[in-house]
């Protein structure tokens, strides 16, 4: 029961500060301060005060679309194990429904986009809908790998079994599916080399040009929902590539939460030492994570 | 046996149900009211025989001489004829109550009462398709059926391209026929008897001669790729509770078709299972790659129709390897997905069907391109159909979701088994997954959000009661059957029992919710409703005291105007570019050159392949070889009828001497 309670309250309050991190180290790479580490928290809390503007155009639907991410996401986030803490909720084929919540979050988020009548927003919403077309059935060749070797059907046994088990022959199949889940991880969360969070090109983004318009509270509930999906889907890659436990299990959370800050550090890195990715060899990139979890499969299954 | 006499009077008051209307004016709305009425009726008798069955347990059966030689009237109801019965019972009488709105009588003189008649035969006769227990009334029935849909689909023949359409759903329908016909004879010569009956011993080659021939015949009516050219077309220009019907109803005869020949077969060898599998992969991604490149709404939903056809053959497959392997849990979660599915299927197809029936009705239009914004005019219609989109993208908490879980699950499941490639569905089942999402984005976007692109749609409004309370009560069910899902379970496992029980199969007592616990998904459906609604109520201050009435800030750009907006084909360009080789490409690419450009061209909804480069081609290679039978066609009738007479008695003189009276 207290875990669950400190799983719900990490799942809260940690993401904003993954973004803090990432800025920072970007920041620092670039010879520059930059921003506090809290600094979206305050950003966050300032929109939610903030007033808002709904265009004519639209109707309820882009008002349900930022709350039906927001559920669908920390929904999600409860079928993953958060360290050596096992996930709250968890049964047989929950991976299934963790990765529908993310496709219900994406129908809501694409659709509200639409709804502005805005070509910006057309344009982000067409290439999320088609990369989406690659990165699922990647994210499903991660979950069949880890499936076959664990004998599990549950995302919180799934992840959890790992822990104990890397052995040599299970190296090449792990290495496999884990660089594309990292890659499938840049691309859901929006970040470098699939899209730029910073950019100011509407013309060159995802996610950006689908919340172009809108504001005050409702762009802070969608900031903090794409934070809390980066910490979800960093929890999910963390359990693979560093099943590490300490034994005591408050000094798992600090790992956890250590862990997590670390990987939005080499996020920044890789933000930091690459460049964007042209719009039409994204699908190359995406298509080579479906290479990557699928080899990894074949490799399990043989 | 009382029970079965109920299911068969609703059959025939289902059949006979336009019949009065035929003997009243052209003008008159008392007809359609009484075959309404009668549709009505004949249905809660029906819903009330196939609740009888469904609670005892029991499978009524009646088989009577009827004159013809060599065929009994053999029928019967078990569970996996009641599970198919449920959807002919519910979705034809709503279609019926849709349709006193969208084809008034008044309104249609010339054809209403012709599509009343036909409209309640191809319900009686899908019906009747479910509860035959002998080939020869089986392929009356099913005649019948593929008839009445022509007739009821080609109501409109006055406009050429629904003659077309017609035409081509009629020769699809009967080479499919044709192969039932040699299926049912080849059944007749390896056991006896036209009888569908379990207990008969095959070799190898006559299980696999009778699966193929089943499989192409069944598949015709499916909708299976690259079976599908007829259905796009039909469906598209049938009247939009015709096309309901079909789609939602009659796709799932040929389905039904392939289970119950599987089911009275013994153990499958796995390459059945494997082929379902991969046809029903196929016939998923190819549906909806083609779905997104269409811009006429009901074409896109007829597409659609594939990808779930597809989707419940994968599960049928599933099944057949389960069978195959001796895995019980595998059947259970393959079959029991897929017929979940073809309710849902049935749930939320017409419904999406209804609603663009309505849109036509109060815009004249199916084109989404000249389309959008007509959520502000229709509000009731959007928030309907939007329940329609999320529920057939199989997203949480509606039923689409209920039914992919489990045949996830299975394939899951069979990671364990000797056969784990069969794991990799799950992966094309994720691409169709979000596929699906692209595809009814796209569709919801472009009738119902964003600004009109043309002035279609100015006069319209939500329609009257008669078409929008069916579209509600098929949104009430998508909600019912998604939120509660385990109330389903006994009908399915009943009717997985009754398909595998012949195949020797150990079940161990298995039951589905051990394997797949559905109440998780109640709990999590009502607490990410719950979730929502809590979010919404804290925002709701925010939102009243939102700045509204201004235009899309769009960057800055102050008047952005309904022609920049993203359009249908700009939506689905990428997606269709990714899987370029099945959409053929026809005049896609505009090249600008030099300083004072050429006009370029651009051309919107991209053909079918399948038709383009296979269809096509073969039957103009057919085409140039059939006028040599012109010898023999003279196109007079009665020659034709003393073909065959001539031919019965040549047959009867050189076989009929060794069949048994």
């Amino acid at each position: 029961m207290i875990q669950t309670l400190i799983h719900i309250l990490v799942l809260l309050a940690l993401p904003p500060l993954l973004l803090g991190v990432i800025t920072k180290t970007k920041a620092l790479f670039a010879g520059r301060r930059g921003a506090p580490l809290f600094q979206s928290y305050r950003d966050i809390a300032k929109l939610l005060r903030k007033g808002l503007v709904l265009s004519e155009t639209t109707t309820w639907v882009f008002r349900a679309g930022p709350i039906v991410t927001l559920v669908a996401v920390a929904l999600a986030a409860l079928f993953v194990p958060f360290g050596s803490s096992p996930s709250p909720f968890s049964f047989a084929g929950d991976m299934i429904l963790f990765a529908y919540l993310f496709a219900l979050s994406r129908f809501f988020t694409t659709v509200a986009a639409l709804d502005t009548g805005s070509a910006f927003e057309g344009m982000g919403s067409a290439r999320e809908l088609t990369f989406a077309c690659l990165s699922e059935p990647a994210l499903f060749f991660v979950f069949l790998a880890l499936s076959r070797q664990t004998g599990s059907l549950s995302l919180g046994t799934m992840l959890g079994a790992s822990s104990g088990g890397i052995s040599a022959s299970l190296a090449a199949p792990l290495v496999l599916i884990s660089l594309g889940l990292f890659v499938i991880l840049l691309a859901e969360t929006c970040r470098i080399p699939v899209d730029d969070p910073n950019t100011h090109l509407e013309l060159t983004m995802i996610h950006e040009a689908m919340v172009l318009d809108h504001s005050g509270p409702l762009l802070g509930i969608i900031e903090y929902s794409a934070s809390m999906k980066l910490l979800v889907l960093e929890s999910l890659l963390l359990s693979l590539v560093l099943p590490f436990r300490t034994g005591s299990v408050w000094l798992d959370w600090g790992l956890f939460v250590a862990e997590t800050l670390a990987l939005a550090v080499v996020i920044g890195v890789i933000e930091s030492i690459m460049a964007r990715l042209r719009m039409r060899r994204v699908p190359y990139l995406l298509t080579g994570a479906l290479l990557l979890c699928g080899s990894g499969f074949v490799l399990l299954v043989r | 046996m009382s029970v079965l006499f109920l299911i068969l009077i609703a059959v025939t008051l289902l059949g006979l149900s336009g019949l009065p209307a035929c003997l009243l004016s052209a003008r008159s709305a008392i007809g359609q009211r009484v075959a309404t009425g009668l549709m009505l009726l004949g249905s809660l008798l029906g819903l009330t025989g196939v609740a009888a069955v469904l609670a005892r347990h029991a499978e009524p059966s009646l088989s009577v001489a009827w004159g013809l030689p060599q065929s009994r009237f053999a029928v019967a109801v078990d569970p996996i004829a009641a599970g198919f019965l449920l959807p002919v019972f519910i979705v034809p009488a709503l279609g019926s109550i849709y349709g006193l709105g969208y084809w008034k009588q008044s309104e249609h003189p010339a054809n209403g009462r012709r599509l009343g008649l036909f409209y309640g035969l191809l319900a009686g006769a899908m019906a009747l398709v479910v509860i035959a227990r002998d080939g020869m009334l089986f392929l009356i029935a099913w005649e019948v059926m593929a008839i009445a849909a022509y007739f009821a689909a080609t109501t409109e023949d006055d406009k050429p391209e629904v003659r077309r359409a017609g035409w081509i759903y009629l020769i699809a329908t009967h080479i499919g026929t044709l192969c039932l016909l040699a299926m049912f004879a080849y059944w007749r010569h390896a056991t006896g008897s036209f009888l569908l009956e379990t207990g008969h011993a095959f070799t190898s080659g006559a299980a696999g001669t009778l699966f193929v021939l089943a499989l192409i015949g069944f598949g015709f009516k499916a909708g299976l790729m690259p079976l599908h050219v007829w259905l796009p077309g039909a469906h598209a220009n049938a009247p939009s509770h015709v096309s309901a019907v079909m789609s939602g109803v009659m796709l799932k005869m040929g389905i039904y078709g392939i289970l119950r020949m599987t089911s009275l077969m013994p153990v499958p060898p796995a390459w059945w299972g494997g082929t379902l599998l991969a046809a029903g992969a196929l016939s998923g991604l190819a549906g909806l790659v083609l779905a997104i490149g269409q811009s006429d709404i009901k074409r896109v939903l007829a597409y659609s129709s594939v990808e779930n056809v597809g989707i419940i053959t994968m599960g049928v497959g599933l099944a057949l390897l389960g069978r195959s392997l001796g895995l019980w849990e595998l059947t259970l979660l393959g079959l029991g997905g897929a017929l979940l599915h073809v309710w849902n299927h049935g749930l939320f197809k017409p419904l999406l069907f209804f609603g663009a029936g309505a849109v036509m009705h109060s815009t004249g239009t199916r084109d989404m391109e000249r389309l959008g914004g007509l959520a502000k005019r229709m509000p009731a219609l959007a928030a309907i159909f939007l329940v329609g989109c999320v529920a057939i993208c199989a997203l949480p908490p509606l039923n689409g979701f209920a039914s992919e879980w489990l045949l996830y699950l299975g394939f899951f499941r069979s990671l364990g088994s000797p056969s784990p490639v069969a794991a990799t569905s799950a992966v094309a089942l994720a691409m169709i997954g979000a596929l699906a999402v692209a595809c009814f984005v796209r569709l919801y976007f472009t009738v119902f959000l964003g600004l009109p692109r043309s002035g279609a749609g100015e006069k319209a409004q939500d329609p009257g009661a008669r078409m929008i309370v069916p579209m509600a009560v098929l949104a009430l069910g998508c909600a019912a059957v998604g939120l509660f899902p385990s109330l389903a379970v006994p009908v399915l496992e009943g009717a997985v029992r009754a398909w595998a029980s012949v195949a020797g199969t150990s079940d161990a007592g298995l039951v589905l919710a051990q394997v797949a616990p559905l109440g998780w998904i109640s709990l999590m459906g009502l607490a990410l409703v719950a979730l929502c609604v809590v979010v919404y109520l804290a925002l709701r201050g925010s939102f009243r005291r939102a700045a509204k009435g201004r235009p899309t800030w769009d960057c800055g750009y102050a008047r952005p105007a309904p022609r920049m907006q993203y359009t249908a084909s700009s939506l689905g360009r990428s997606i269709a570019a990714l899987f370029a080789p099945i959409p053929a490409p026809k005049g896609q690419r505009i090249s600008v050159k030099g300083h004072f450009p050429e006009l370029a061209r651009f051309e919107g909804p991209r053909p079918d392949a399948f038709l383009e480069r296979i269809t096509l081609p073969a039957t103009t290679a057919i085409d140039r070889f059939l006028p040599r039978f012109h010898l023999l066609q003279r196109g007079q009738t009665h020659l034709y009828l003393l073909y065959v007479l001539v031919i019965t008695i040549v047959l009867l003189a050189v076989g009929g001497l060794g069949v048994p009276p």
